[in-house]
């Protein structure tokens, strides 16, 4: 049994099918990319597959570890929420609340589903900082938000994230709003720790390279489908789709032309 | 902290004399002769002069300007009448310093003022909260039309109504009288009743679609997904992540509103007889009491200066982005 099955899901909003009839599972440990084109519906399933998605019609089946998270009960499913899977949003700024400093907001995930006193969760918040490599983790602790660079913030949202050391990641762009130097960082630590921690990831991306770079298996979608599923060194080695190949061809790289056109779709 | 204080204190100081300067020309430019009104209808031109002497008014501009100024911090004497600190002018028809009147006036509207900001944020702000929560739902539909008839009807029509009804009507109130809490607790309720209604009608109906809006948008924000995203309790959520961003733009207009307010209703005061500081305003401007006009502007305007600068630093205290300098 995979530790997270989607089968045939399918997300509708109000005039519009986001997600149609995808299916894929995800085991223990492993990562698999998802990507596809801006709308593609990959932010959509890993907000359903986190059952934080409102005013959608949702259809088909999402099981962690078994459970039924879209026919269970929402409290059942909410006590899974942040202990056994976690989510790290794209935009570290906007996801974190200003009103609060991130260790209260770290320590609140972590008294959410563990019975912690005050100085309990303080050492987790010490802890996980340190661990995501926040220097001064004890003082940066009562630090608001605004008060952290882009970086810092996407590793305060990764401490959120792991603090009760779930078993899957969901990562929703987690480094698009930074910039390049940072973003390699942040890829590094994520990799660092889902490999520590034994998390499997759910990396949404329309980044090639940082699914290159990280995934075990990638699942291309285009308007709500799956295109093409496969180990990533094969995919990108020898994608078998059109759409694949014009994905991959939109990739800039230093070691070859840029070339005038990108390939036509050929079907 | 202390430059964000600083800086707020200077600024409504500067407001403020600048407020003094704008009712000062008022005074000065307005057609009414405050010796004339003076000395009386049997009164020679000689006289007159006289009375221009003694207050003043034969001076140039800018040093009646510095004597106003110097008044108001630190007292004066008009023709011979002491005028103490803060000396706000002096009332030529009723022979008192403008402060004395104010000052007497105060609490009624001060009564009328805090009971209905009370009324009208507890019923306006858990109205659009809620209809925020239940949007699309009966309730939303029914408590935002409500709002919109309280926004509509104007102030003098609820007060009129509300007065023939439960007074006239129904005679379970009787008609509003000026009485102190502390004089006659009973009577005093019973008078501010409809005044505070009428008002937190119109201001409940405004708080309510504010709080509504205010509350959608927290909603809709990324960090209250990541705090559902945790896996915290709906009414945590909501609570935590969702009310107090939104309540926080709603404690600024709150504290506008109430210093308003504080400065005198004169609608509502002079549709229920309560001689409250906007009742002294109407009555002034009946007959042309301009010292008066002008020593009511003066104070309302201090009320709403100082409300701004309680606001600014409640808002420091309440968004750690303003307390620490970002944004």
């Amino acid at each position: 049994m995979s530790l997270l099955e989607v089968e045939a899901l399918t997300v509708r909003f109000p005039g519009v099918t986001a997600v149609d009839g995808l299916s894929f599972d995800l085991d223990k440990g492993r990562v698999l990319g998802l990507v596809g084109e801006s709308g593609c519906g990959k932010s959509v399933t890993s907000l359903a597959v986190m059952g934080l998605l409102r005013d959608a019609e949702t259809e088909g089946g999402i099981r962690f570890d078994g459970q039924d998270l879209l026919a269970g009960r929402p409290k059942a499913v909410r006590r899974l929420r942040g202990d056994r899977l976690a989510m790290i949003f794209q935009d570290p700024l906007s996801s974190l609340n200003p009103y609060y400093p991130v260790g209260f907001q770290i320590a609140e995930a972590y008294k959410a589903h563990r019975r912690a006193g005050r100085a309990a969760a303080r050492a987790v918040v010490v802890r996980m900082l340190e661990r995501v490599g926040i220097p001064e983790a004890e003082r940066r602790a009562r630090d608001y938000p605004h008060q952290f660079s882009g970086g810092m913030r996407q590793r305060v949202m990764i401490a959120m994230a792991l603090c009760l050391e779930p078993e899957l990641i969901i990562a929703d762009e987690p480094t698009t709003a930074l910039d390049v130097t940072v973003q390699a960082q942040i890829l590094a630590l994520l990799d660092e720790l889902r490999t520590e921690y034994g998390t499997a990831v759910l990396l949404i991306t329309h980044d090639l390279g940082v699914v290159a770079g990280m995934a075990d298996e990638v699942l291309v979608m285009r308007e709500g489908r799956e295109v093409e599923r496969g180990e990533v060194m094969e995919l990108f080695d020898r994608p078998r789709e059109p759409y694949t190949r014009r994905l991959l061809a939109a990739v800039p790289r230093v070691d070859r032309p840029v070339p005038d056109r990108l390939p036509v779709e050929d079907s | 902290m202390i430059v964000y204080l600083v800086k707020r204190l200077a600024a409504a100081a500067a407001i403020l004399l600048v407020v003094c300067a704008l009712t000062f020309a008022i005074f000065y430019l307005a057609p009414d002769d405050p010796a004339q009104k003076a000395c009386g209808k049997a009164c020679t031109p000689e006289r007159i002069e006289e009375i221009r002497g003694q207050l003043g008014l034969d001076r140039p501009v800018p040093e009646q300007f510095a004597r106003y100024l110097e008044g108001i911090v630190a007292g004066r004497s008009y023709g011979g009448v002491q005028c103490p600190f803060p000396c706000l002018g002096f009332s030529f028809q009723t022979n008192v310093p403008v402060q004395e009147l104010l000052v007497s006036r105060l609490p009624v509207s001060a009564s009328i003022a805090v009971g209905a900001a009370a009324l009208w944020l507890l019923t306006g702000v858990s109205a659009g909260v809620l209809a925020a929560l239940t949007k699309g739902s009966w309730w939303d539909r029914a408590a935002m039309a409500a709002a919109l008839g309280g926004i509509s009807v104007p102030i003098y029509l609820t007060a009129l109504v509300l007065q023939y009804v439960l007074v006239v009507v129904l005679g379970v109130l009787p008609y509003p009288r000026a009485v102190g809490l502390l004089e006659d607790p009973v009577v005093w309720l019973q008078s501010m009743l409809m005044p505070w209604v009428a008002l937190a009608a119109l201001y409940a109906g405004m708080y309510a679609r504010l709080s509504r809006t205010e509350v959608i948008g927290a909603l809709g924000q990324n960090f209250v997904r990541t705090a559902r995203a945790k896996g915290l309790p709906e009414a945590t959520v909501v609570r935590r992540h969702a009310l107090r961003p939104a309540l926080t733009p709603i404690v600024t207009v709150f504290g506008m509103d109430l210093g308003a307010l504080l400065g005198g209703a004169l609608i509502t005061e002079s549709v229920f007889g309560l001689p409250g500081v906007g009742k002294l305003a109407a009555d002034a401007i009946n007959s042309s009491d301009q010292p008066v006009i002008i020593g009511v502007t003066l104070f309302a305007a201090g009320f709403i200066v100082v409300a701004n600068v309680v606001v600014d630093l409640l808002y420091a205290v309440l968004d750690p982005r303003i307390r620490l300098g970002a944004a």
